[in-house]
């Protein structure tokens, strides 16, 4: 009897001192927030490796006070460089104004959270840390609640119209040792439409949440390749909460990084809508440690509606991917269609996979199936390649392509698409020496 | 005269189909094993301490190193907490609010052979279609006296509440060099195998209810079969829960040596009453180089009423470590009963190209409650595994699949495809999958699939079409639903168990 409460004090004292050093932020309309966000933290605590959904991912370098920081930066090659774009630049977690376009487009009306905090009142005051809150049953997201108490600035982001352009979030990291908390709200009005896309490596220790609240038809597409840097730990959450007939899909690639775990909360609460969720990750640990978590989680609680889990990952020299994925179909939310597919590819003998993909179902007419594969390279179509005179480490790319194929056809946009081909192929590119 | 003479047994014919019509159809929807053995039992004082732990082992006359690993567990469980991580809803079990031990007062005196036996323990299972007299074969298969009769012999052990009755066939076991007989009576004529395996698959502290079964078990079956011996018969061990406010704790230890096979069958059913029984069970299987172990459960505790009251809370670890290369382990179980289930029968791929499958159909009805599924642990080289998991949910119950794969670094070249799929009866019920994937080596291959649908109406259109009645034609699909594990069962089984997935599911349609 004595051991587990020994352990509840551990990790009571971790929340305590993690709480400790965190910064105060805000004050204005997000105080109540902010409060309440805190008082979350500290009923749940701090995540360990005991928790069910800590199993597989340590979740230490999110627990220490400190950011571990390191010394490797790599300065990504610019991404979606020739499109029609608004960029927003944060550099270590700090809005760079310099370096951001004049933040005017048709139909959106964007503010930073550090500047719009100052006021009592405010749109988003609605939507802070409340889907953030929500997403916080039946699964305890801690580093959410401890975003939502301590981001320093983020974007306030409100789209009426069809937005003629994507709004760009470009992170960068300048420091060996930064600990960037972003928090962006966005609210999609009915019939909206927007398309973001999130880039880069936030600090040498990110947690970035995003809340989405998607009005009636509105849509909303999300697109973020995160950073390549190596020595960065990112935890990042996305929140969203689908109205009748409204559509979301994001979908991330991840190339390198010692630690990444992307959480989804997904709630469609309309009838008809549509959410679809995807991600590529590829991960080569001779480049350093790597370790990709995915955990996503949809609920659907409106009647005729569509999901789709596409999770694809690439892996070799010790490289860690981990795919945690739920549907979960609330009583009366029948004629569901959902879907899940988590794959990996090992390609080498080093490296691991660890899924859990899960079915929660509380309807009788809803069609639900998950998949999950995990396995080398086929060699059977490997030697096809090479019987028609494509080298081995071309054919290799070629195959790992055709594998995250499903997951990029995710993304609507084509040459946005591209551009995501493009980096895994740069990925592809660097290993075939 | 000639003709009238006909005509009469015509008549008879008809009655007769018509009774057995009646009676089927009377017996329908209600629990058919919820009756009672009137009769005589001594039990050991409520609750469970160490001195409970010392009495079962005295009852067993069981030797000091016996009551020592007991009491080891026991220490242990008291450390241990209960489990919560099952998506179950259970009240609270109060551990101290029962018995942990009832022996018919008649079994005081283990009586010599069968014909001592109390009779009414015989009736008992007589009702139950349990044949207790050799040469008699399993109930439920009419006509199978015509078939060549060795094939279809099948031993039993009969276990009634906390002590074995009976088991039949022990003398031609022996002449095959077989050992099959209470476990309790193992531990005092083959106490070197017994030191040799118990608790070498499911160690005393493994969890919480296996450590609480290690230091209270009071009976169960104990088989060895000897190297390249192929068990001469089908071997099967019946559990009876009868006695009021008392939790079964059975132990039951499989050793298949080098090159051996048996088939183990399993069966199970309570009486029907208003409070929750615990049932806490512990199955270790050895299996060596070249063995081949299939174990069958049909499992039909008592479910609990419609309202949920009562039924038999069944916690149970069932666990083959396939120890030699080629070892071959088959689950198949067929889960209709008891108000909780919590099980998960694994398999431990150990030696190099040792095989595990696992065929599940899990039906909850009602209130009932199901958490099952297995473990497949791939540690040795070109290992394979199977896994199809069939659950069906009715009524207002949950019906969970939850399941580990995992591949070793050193399980090069092993492969495992999983199929778990959902049918739900109604929009008050749900059906959840859970299973956990590891896989730390590129040689290997894990699949996995799932789906969860609802009974097709277009099925079901069809058979009303042709005049099959609505429950029927449920019946037909889902027995449809749930082929590939019923033609993994033995065939008796099988047969037992299509009718009982019919059974249990009364009452779910409209």
């Amino acid at each position: 009897m004595a051991a587990p409460l020994r352990k509840d004090d551990a990790r009571e004292a971790a929340t305590e001192a993690r709480i400790a050093a965190l910064g105060r932020p805000g004050g204005g309309f997000t105080a109540p927030a902010r409060t309440d966000a805190l008082a979350r933290l500290t009923a749940m605590g701090l995540p360990t490796r005991r928790d069910e959904y800590w199993r597989w991912t340590d979740p230490a370098a999110f627990n220490a006070p400190e950011p571990a920081g390191g010394a490797a930066l790599r300065v990504d090659k610019p991404i979606f460089e020739g499109r029609d774009k608004v960029r927003l630049v944060f550099v270590d977690g700090v809005f760079d104004a310099a370096a951001s376009d004049n933040p005017a487009l048709a139909g959106v009306e964007i503010e930073r959270l550090a500047v719009a905090d100052r006021a009592d009142i405010h749109w988003a005051k609605a939507l802070y840390g409340v889907l953030e809150a929500e997403g916080q049953a039946p699964v305890a997201r801690p580093f959410a609640a401890l975003n939502t108490a301590a981001a320093t600035d983020g974007l306030l982001i409100r789209v009426t119209g069809r937005a003629a352009k994507p709004l760009h979030i470009s992170y960068r990291q300048g420091s060996e040792r930064s600990d960037a908390v972003l928090h962006h709200v966005v609210r999609l009005e009915p019939g909206a439409e927007l398309t973001v896309l999130e880039t880069g490596t936030a600090g040498a220790r990110s947690n970035l949440v995003m809340e989405v609240d998607l009005g009636e038809g509105a849509r909303f597409h999300h697109l973020r390749p995160q950073g390549r840097a190596l020595d960065r730990a990112m935890i990042t959450h996305l929140f969203a909460r689908v109205a009748e007939g409204a559509l979301l899909k994001s979908f991330t690639l991840t190339a390198n990084g010692k630690l990444t775990r992307n959480e989804a909360v997904i709630r469609i609460v309309g009838d008809g809508a549509v959410a679809h969720v995807a991600g590529a990750a590829l991960g080569d640990g001779a480049d350093g440690p790597f370790l990709h978590d995915d955990t996503i989680f949809v609920t659907h609680a409106g009647v005729g509606c569509e999901s789709r889990q596409v999770f694809k990952k690439v892996l070799k020299h010790g490289a860690r991917g981990i795919f945690q994925g739920k549907i979960l179909v609330r009583p009366g939310a029948q004629k569901t269609d959902g879907y899940q597919i988590s794959q990996s590819l090992l390609l080498d003998d080093d490296s691991q996979f660890l899924a859990k993909p899960e079915l929660e179902i509380y309807a009788d007419d809803v069609k639900c199936s998950h998949g999950s594969t995990t396995g080398a390279i086929d060699e059977t179509a490997l030697f096809y390649l090479r019987s028609r005179g494509v080298p081995r480490a071309e054919a290799t790319a070629l195959l790992v392509l055709s594998f995250v194929a499903d997951a990029i056809a995710e993304i609507e946009d084509a040459d946005l698409a591209s551009d995501i081909v493009a980096r895994i192929e740069d990925w592809l590119a660097l290993r075939q020496g | 005269m000639a003709r009238k003479m006909t005509e009469t047994a015509e008549l008879e014919i008809r009655e007769g189909v018509d009774r057995e019509t009646v009676e089927t159809v009377q017996s329908m929807g209600a629990y058919k094993y919820g009756w009672e053995t009137e009769i005589e039992m001594e039990y050991a004082p409520l609750g469970v301490n160490e001195d409970i732990v010392r009495l079962i082992s005295e009852k067993n006359g069981e030797p000091d190193w016996m009551t020592d690993w007991r009491l080891k567990a026991f220490a242990r469980w008291k450390e241990m907490e209960e489990p919560r991580w099952a998506m179950l809803h259970y009240p609270e079990i109060d551990y101290q609010s029962q018995y942990y031990y009832a022996r018919p007062k008649s079994m005081r005196e283990k009586p010599k052979s069968l014909d001592e036996v109390d009779p009414k323990l015989l009736a008992t299972y007589q009702k139950l279609g349990i044949p207790l007299k050799e040469q008699m074969v399993l109930a439920g298969i009419e006509g199978a006296e015509a078939a060549p009769g060795d094939a279809r012999k099948v031993a039993v052990d009969a276990v009634f509440d906390s002590v074995s009755v009976g088991t039949t066939f022990r003398e031609e076991l022996k002449r095959a060099g077989v050992i099959f007989c209470p476990i309790s009576e193992a531990i005092r004529e083959y106490p070197d195998l017994v030191k040799k395996y118990l608790g070498s698959v499911v160690p005393q502290s493994d969890n919480f209810f296996a450590t609480l079964n290690s230091a209270v078990f009071s009976d169960g079956s104990f088989v060895y079969i000897p190297p390249n011996t192929r068990c001469p018969m089908e071997l099967s061990t019946y559990f009876r829960i009868n006695a009021e406010n008392t939790g079964q704790f059975e132990r039951t230890l499989i050793i298949a040596d080098k090159g051996s096979y048996v088939s183990y069958l399993e069966g199970c059913t309570a009486p029907k009453r208003d409070v929750a029984q615990l049932h806490a069970a512990v199955v270790e299987i050895v299996i060596l180089e070249d063995a081949e172990v299939k174990y069958s459960t049909v499992q039909n505790w008592f479910p609990g009423d419609e309202d949920g009251k009562g039924g038999i809370y069944n916690f149970v670890t069932k666990r083959a470590d396939c120890r030699g290369d080629r070892a071959k382990v088959m689950w198949t179980q067929v889960e209709t009963g008891s108000a909780i289930t919590w099980k998960y029968p694994s398999c431990i791929l150990r030696g190099d190209d040792s095989q595990g499958e696992f065929y599940s159909i899990a039906i909850a009805n009602n209130l009932q409650q199901a958490d099952t599924g297995t473990k497949m642990i791939h540690l040795g080289k070109n290992t394979r595994s199977r896994i199809v998991s069939k659950g069906i949910s009715a009524g207002r119950a949950q019906n969970t699949y939850r399941g580990l794969v995992s591949m070793h670094p050193k399980a090069k070249n092993s492969r495992n495809y999983t199929q778990c799929d959902s049918l739900l009866i109604g929009d008050k019920c749900g059906a959840h999958t859970v299973p956990y994937i590891e896989v730390k080596n590129n040689s290997s291959r894990v699949e996995h699939e799932a789906t969860t649908s609802k009974v097709d109406d277009d099925q079901l259109f069809y058979c009303r079409s042709r005049g099959v009645g609505e429950e029927e034609a449920v019946a037909l699909v889902v027995n449809g639903f749930c082929r590939e594990v019923l033609q993994a069962l033995p065939m008796e089984f099988a047969m037992e168990a299509q009718s009982l997935v019919a059974i249990s599911l009364e009452g779910s349609v409209g």
